[in-house]
């Protein structure tokens, strides 16, 4: 059983990450990566 | 017993390493000013907080919040396809092995001091708490509670997360002044929950990983599942209870090899005197009663 769901798994996330890079999540991700957060650092 | 050691120092090594080359933008750390550099649209595999001076990648639990307490919220499919990804092939993998903040903890638990063994019915409700975390804390929270101006937070980074203060409150507010004159409630609060934490895993062995950490929580909903799999020879396992009795976050392999709660550190492998114990890609496995399952 767990054989096939992995496998399921697999593909649904492969799916899911090309799908977010075509949706330019990536430069998303930079973008707040490249500014300090500030609720991370306890500020605001 | 020599083999179990080389791999503690082996483990050690690849962690402070991982915890290295995530971290390692040096200057920053003199200059006070975070690494803005094209790697940072990356996430790196385990808790890093992306505002730590020497970060040169993206933390995901943070990235995630980003995403779902936007003004108009979206689904997060990078970062939750590349944390899947991760999760089906190795599960909490991570955790064992490329996850600094769970190195903190183990090198603080070294601490020669009377450690504290949470009584098993406390510590099975609280083993929940991490999914709590991740589900109100990182998901629910940033998607629904929101100002009169439709803007919302990373709630588990504002209010709990003590990585982001280990790695970016005190280094960044210790080189700049005017960062130190902002700080007021917020930050005690964080630097609070950062103490207690730490002072916790001088006691009990990764109080963090054990109760808190989302990231944790998801990556062992997939252990169940990953291609990486601890598994037992029913047929040569004695029965001993060495594999239970040495690992840190109180998972029986024997017995149930790929639970949750399991960091695949490893340790069990090597501490099985039967050699009973294994951890690899491969399909074909034993089961707990001694015939030949295929997963």
């Amino acid at each position: 059983m767990s054989k096939y769901v992995k496998y399921v798994v697999l593909v649904g996330a492969i799916a899911m990450l090309v799908l977010g890079i075509t949706n330019g999540e990536m430069a998303a991700v930079l973008r707040k990566a490249v500014t300090i957060c500030m609720e991370c650092i306890g500020i605001g | 017993m020599a083999d179990l050691k080389k791999h503690r120092i082996i483990r050690k090594l690849v962690q402070t390493a991982t915890g290295v080359l995530q971290n390692g933008n040096l200057s920053g750390f003199i200059s006070g000013k975070i690494y803005q550099g094209p790697l940072k649209k990356f996430c790196v595999p385990g808790m890093n907080c992306y505002s730590c001076p020497g970060a040169l990648g993206a933390c995901p639990i943070g990235s995630m919040q980003a995403f779902l307490s936007a003004r108009r919220p979206k689904a997060p499919l990078y970062v939750l396809g590349y944390l899947s990804i991760i999760g089906i092939l190795i599960g909490r993998f991570i955790c064992g092995w490329l996850c600094i903040f769970g190195l903190v903890q183990e090198l603080l638990y070294k601490i020669p001091i009377k450690k504290i063994t949470v009584p098993e019915k406390v510590d099975k409700v609280l083993r929940k708490l991490k999914y709590v975390f991740l589900f109100v804390f990182v998901i629910l929270l940033p998607l629904f509670l929101r100002d009169e101006f439709k803007m919302s937070y990373p709630y588990f980074c504002k209010w709990i997360c003590p990585v982001g203060m280990l790695e970016g409150g005190i280094p960044l507010l210790a080189l700049n002044e005017a960062m130190r004159e902002a700080a007021q409630f917020l930050y005690a609060w964080k630097f609070a929950i950062l103490i207690f934490i730490l002072l916790l895993s001088v006691v009990i062995n990764r109080p963090f990983c054990k109760y808190i950490c989302p990231l944790g929580a998801f990556y062992g909903l997939f252990n169940r599942f990953s291609f990486l799999k601890l598994k037992c020879n029913a047929e040569s396992c004695t029965s001993c209870g060495a594999c239970a009795k040495i690992c840190k976050m109180q998972v029986d392999p024997h017995k149930t090899p790929n639970s949750a709660e399991c960091i695949r550190c490893g340790e069990c492998v090597k501490a099985c005197p039967a050699k009973s114990l294994s951890m690899n890609f491969k399909s074909k496995s034993q089961d707990v009663n001694g015939s030949l399952t295929q997963e």
